[in-house]
């Protein structure tokens, strides 16, 4: 295929290096520098794709971030998959593959198409909404439908061989967009020497200089954009980011900015580079130089391909050679859109006529115009334009914007090309994604950007379009934003640009047909979503008025181009409707991310292994060497159990919990949290922040705290022990570590920062091996330099000592309810004692276990897990643990005033019990629900619920924790627990102890 | 994502480095066991919800580790100040949201507007 619409010469394209690339199965030529919508153009493409509902041949309407009928589906293989890329910012490079997005069986001949024309005039906004709302379980079924009817690009199956990352930056001056305005800026504050980030969406920067008309200092505009570009790059304090889209304003001026590197050289990246760069920066001032997007007018047809924006004509004939089409007509409000009847002209086309909404157009593009022949019709407008797969012809009448219609008879004009210019919405995105409101200015019939600490906004975003105006004020903007961020005065000597005269423009959105616009053929205000403004009126006659409503009732703007060409309109259409000022009707929120973005430039590296950070213990190796399996408490990796060969998990926790309760385990009890505290007022401290008593814990000795919060509540436990007057350690459970530490500090730093006492986390210094079982202290003789005979090392005290030859903390604390030594040493010394212990333990049949058999030994023991077995809601009364509430302490510790609120001292609270099923073999839920009555109708009134429930290889038989309502009155009682499958389990409120109750066995 | 100036010490730090913790200057009763439940229950559970100048504390959990007051326009989220714990604010609590100074001036508005705001923290 020729490119039949590509000029001899011209553009900016590098014809010396022509592509090859695929579009739906056709092969197709290109050249180095256009972008994969100029190739198509130039290969004469007309329809890109079907339409979202209706299934309507599509073209291209603009040439960027605002295209919303060019949307395809990139992607050779199924690895290489990108879905929704707007093909108007997609380079072209060798051996592209690309695809309409809609289109069933393709988008040249549409089957839906068919549907969409048979059925279109039943298919009204809320149609989905209205039809399949009944039964709501069907609409499963139907979605499934409508989603391949109508479905947008899909997402790769096969996983994805690019690599994505992240950069943290900081800039003084960050400027968003390099035409006129923001390269003035840029040479302005580069200049003064501040830190500035200068990006542009395209793959080129310069903006509409471009592919402007003008001249500046006399030459042609590109000229100056290379010499402006070539100064910045010498800067050192300036970073040029070409292909880069600035997709995010958050609080305090942090922008995302988002890179493509290699988007522009093939569909995945060579060697490790990085497909998508996610620049996260911090910018002290950000000028918005992002200019405008031109709006189109709404008139009847202005989906059929043929219809572009006016600017567009003039962004492909300009920088890439290419005129789309022979026969131009163009639609205007205003002068500037008259470039585009010229550039035409220049490149040798027809320009059938231009028919410019104003009664008596007098600027100098429409003199240049009309003294080259062209057609000026006054105070009309395309109000539709007809044709199939291409436009045809259009319809031309004088029109009436005050009274909505139109005047006298249409004429009718054979085009295969219009062009419409309705005026120019800035885009304002990054002013406002922070919440800002936009402001309505009725000279610029468009929303400017508001004022937002930290953003300064110039050139188009405020209405100021002409080129010399955009240059003045980029400057200035520059010079401002550099000044505010410390950087020295600068002279800039901006280029000379005949100041142009153009006459007014006039408000022109929708066109009025001769028809009403019920009637009328189809007027398109959001070309992607199929929103016409038919069913906008449509939804304010059934009462939405809210432009928030309106937009979500006909969907208009929740394309992947979120509106950018038609929102506007809609509103336009909306005010006119409801006889309000657009202002009136008010706009919708600005939300990032101004265009898509990819998930892996969101996720950059933290995905596989880096997704979360992994914490090991001083042993993992050796866990891992065993085989054991591992389970995750918050980022720790700990042993669950040690699987010999191939035991089940039962097997293998059964035979860990015999060998401790008859011999000797041991486990890797290292993820313990340990908090160093120190200071003179370290035990005063104890003394309000636990519940129990702390004032005579003596040193060498160890004791159980509880914690609450002022609520009364339990919040977590552990042992602190005494290891110097001004000295103790404490414990915590493994997930409450950080939590508790942060806790300490909040109350001595923001409530008694009298007290001199200091917290260090020292979870990592030390490995904790816990040695527990009746061989334990035998075992651990072998290689303890400690006394550990019973009347010297009790229950609850602890002894500094050597183990294996290493310096050591031994605690005679207990988990298990076994006679038990915890070992700390420090943490590159674990290994050594670890295997020392396992040398010296082989006669003891000394068994490593995990956290599944140290919950079954605590559990048979009643010992309570924070978090498991309490939810924030449970006092140390509600777990019957009264023998560790000091409630005559003097100081009315964290916790204390509330066990005595009305609702804490309630007899009905949720209780902890244990819970013995009738059948041992059964192992309940956790979680399951337990009633008092099984045959009670439903609802069944739920008293409690499982906490923690195992198998006991010791009791040969399932049992429980669990809170009960007012439980510790109901010992001995029967409960049941029905579940989900029907089965109802019956069980016995019995003591939380079920091993043991006296305590002897570790009391030897 | 806030920029927050940690007064400790004395650097802007990315959000991702804190914690939120709640109203600030949220003063313990001296004395909880002479409280009603009522009072107790105020203390505990009720805190402002204001759609303005509202001042929170927080924590450099990932730096210093230091609790700090911010004060900040729920809003607009601009923050106006932040101060140690056991100073007070420089500028006025009950500055309104619509009237909200800029941060250069603040220091000017400063010098004058202490007020015994809150309790010991």
């Amino acid at each position: 295929m020729k490119q039949v619409n590509r000029l001899a010469d011209g553009g900016r394209i590098d014809r010396s290096h022509p592509l090859q690339f695929r579009f739906n199965d056709k092969i197709l030529q290109g050249f180095a520098g256009d972008t994969l919508a100029s190739a198509l153009l130039a290969n004469g493409v007309d329809i890109v794709n079907r339409s979202f509902k209706y299934g309507r041949p599509r073209g291209i309407v603009a040439a960027g971030a605002e295209e919303p009928n060019a949307i395809v589906q990139l992607g050779s293989n199924e690895a290489s998959q990108v879905p929704n890329v707007r093909a108007t910012q997609q380079a072209l490079y060798d051996g592209l593959v690309a695809s309409s997005t809609n289109g069933w069986p393709s988008a040249e001949r549409d089957l839906m198409g068919g549907v969409g024309k048979m059925l279109g005039r039943f298919m009204p906004p809320g149609f989905y909404y209205k039809t399949f709302m009944k039964p709501a379980s069907m609409w499963m079924t139907w979605e499934k439908y409508i989603r391949k009817g109508a479905g947008l690009g899909r997402s790769p199956k096969a996983r994805d061989p690019d690599r994505y990352d992240h950069l943290n930056q900081h800039c003084d001056v960050l400027i968003v967009g390099a035409g006129p305005t923001g390269l003035a800026a840029a040479l302005a504050a580069g200049r003064s020497g501040v830190r500035v980030i200068l990006v542009d969406e395209q793959e080129e920067m310069g903006g509409s200089l471009l592919d402007s008309r003008e001249r500046l200092n006399g030459c042609d505009a590109a000229r100056w954009v290379a010499e402006t570009l070539a100064e910045l790059a010498t800067l050192d304090n300036v970073q040029l980011l070409p292909r880069t889209t600035a997709t995010g304003r958050h609080d305090h001026n942090f922008v995302t900015l988002l890179e493509r590197r290699t988007d522009h050289l093939g569909e995945t990246a060579a060697g490790h580079q990085a497909r998508l760069r996610l620049h996260r920066v911090r910018a002290r001032r950000v000028v918005l130089a992002s200019g405008a997007h031109e709006r189109p007018l709404v008139y009847a047809g202005n989906d059929i391909p043929g219809n572009f924006v006016a600017g567009a004509i003039s962004t492909y004939i300009h920088r890439y050679g290419v005129v789309p089409g022979q026969k131009l007509i163009l639609s205007t409000s205003n002068d500037r859109a008259y470039c585009a009847a010229l550039d035409w002209l220049d490149a040798g086309r027809e320009v059938v006529a231009i028919v410019d909404g104003r009664e008596k157009p007098d600027g100098e593009l429409v003199a240049q115009a009309r003294a080259r022949g062209i057609r000026i019709i006054s105070g009309s407008a395309v109000i539709e334009a007809q044709g199939g797969s291409r436009v045809k012809r259009v319809r031309i009448a004088r029109i009436d914007s005050a009274s909505f219609r139109v005047v006298g008879q249409a004429e009718t004009l054979d085009c295969d090309t219009v062009a419409s210019s309705g005026g120019y919405s800035p885009v304002i995105h990054l002013a406002v994604h922070t919440g800002g409101r936009p402001v309505w200015n009725d000279e610029v019939a468009g929303f400017v950007a508001p004022q937002v600490d930290g953003v300064i906004s110039a050139g188009a975003v405020m209405g100021r379009f002409a080129t010399a105006e955009a240059l003045r004020d980029g400057a200035e903007a520059g010079q401002q934003a550099a000044r505010e961020a410390g950087g020295a005065a600068t002279q800039l000597r901006l280029p000379e640009v005949a100041e142009r005269r153009d006459g007014a423009p006039v408000a022109l959105y929708q066109i009025p047909h001769d028809q009403p616009t019920s009637r009328a053929p189809k007027q398109f205000v959001d070309m992607q979503n199929d929103v016409t403004a038919a069913a906008i009126e449509l939804a304010i006659r059934e009462g939405f008025e809210s432009i928030e409503h309106i937009k979500r009732y006909t969907v208009m703007g929740f394309g992947t181009d979120q509106g950018k060409l038609g929102n506007i309109n809609g509103m336009a259409i909306a005010a006119r409707c409801l006889g309000r000022a657009i202002p009136e009707v008010g706009t919708t929120v600005f939300r990032p991310n101004y265009t898509p973005v990819a998930f892996g430039a969101v996720v950059g590296r933290h995905c596989g292994e880096l997704f979360e950070p992994e914490r090991h213990t001083a042993l993992h190796q050796w866990h891992l060497d065993r085989g054991a399996e591992f389970e995750e408490v918050g980022q720790w990796k700990r042993p669950w159990y040690f699987p010999q060969g191939n035991e089940t998990m039962e097997q293998a926790v059964a035979r860990e919990c015999r060998a401790v309760r008859n011999g000797v385990g041991i486990l890797d009890a290292s993820t313990l949290g340990k908090i160093d505290i120190q200071g003179p007022d370290a035990r005063t401290f104890l003394e309000r922040i636990y519940t129990n008593k702390w004032a005579k814990l003596g040193f060498g000795r160890v004791r159980y705290g509880l914690m609450c919060k002022d609520d009364g509540m339990v919040m977590d436990d552990g042992t602190t022990s005494c290891l110097g007057d001004n000295h103790f350690l404490m414990t915590t459970s493994t997930g409450g570590a950080a939590a508790v530490l942060e806790w300490l500090e909040q109350w001595h730093q923001t409530e008694w920062p009298d007290l001199q006492v200091f917290f260090t986390s020292v979870t990592d210094h030390w490995a904790t091996l816990s040695l527990s079982g009746p061989d334990s202290r035998r075992l651990l003789g072998e290689l303890c330099d400690i006394d550990l005979s019973r009347e010297a090392f009790k229950f609850m005290d602890w002894r500094e000592g050597t183990v294996a030859g290493v310096p050591a903390r031994v605690f005679r604390i207990s988990f298990t309810g076994e006679l038990s030594y915890e070992i700390n040493v420090q943490a590159n010394y674990a290994r050594h004692v670890w295997e020392a212990l396992f040398e010296r333990g082989e006669k003891y049949g000394l068994t490593p276990y995990g956290t599944e058999t140290m919950h079954v030994l605590r559990a048979e023991k009643g010992f309570i897990i924070a978090g498991q077995d309490t939810d924030g809601s449970m006092t140390p009364e509600d777990l019957g643990m009264q023998w560790c509430v000091g409630y005559d302490k003097a100081f009315s510790w964290v916790g204390k005033r509330a066990l005595s609120r009305a609702d804490t001292r309630r007899s009905d609270r949720k209780q902890l019990v244990g819970l013995r099923p009738k059948d041992p073999r059964v192992v309940l839920e956790e979680g399951a629900q337990i009633v008092l009555e099984p045959d009670h109708p439903v609802p069944v009134p739920m008293v409690g619920y499982v906490t923690s429930s195992y198998y006991s290889p010791t009791l040969d038989s399932g049992f429980a924790l669990a809170v009960v309502k007012d439980g510790h009155q109901k010992m001995g009682h029967t409960v049941w627990l029905p579940m989900a499958d029907g089965q109802v389990y019956e069980a016995e409120i019995v003591s939380t102890v079920f091993v043991d109750p006296k305590g002897e066995r570790q009391n030897v | 994502m806030l920029h927050i100036w940690c007064p400790w010490c004395g650097e802007h730090r990315e959000e991702e480095e804190f914690h939120p913790k709640g109203q600030a200057h949220i003063v313990r009763p001296v004395d909880p066991d002479a409280c009603s439940d009522e009072e107790w229950g105020d203390y505990l559970f009720f805190r402002d919800n204001p759609r303005g100048v509202h001042r929170e504390l927080w924590v450099h959990a990932a730096g210093c580790r230091k609790f700090f007051n911010v004060m900040r326009n729920t809003v607009s989220y601009e923050i106006l100040e932040t101060y140690r714990i056991g100073e007070q604010p420089k500028i006025l609590a009950e500055v309104n949201v619509v009237a909200l100074p800029k941060r250069e001036e603040s220091e000017s508005v400063a010098s004058d507007a202490r007020r015994q705001a809150g309790g010991g923290a």
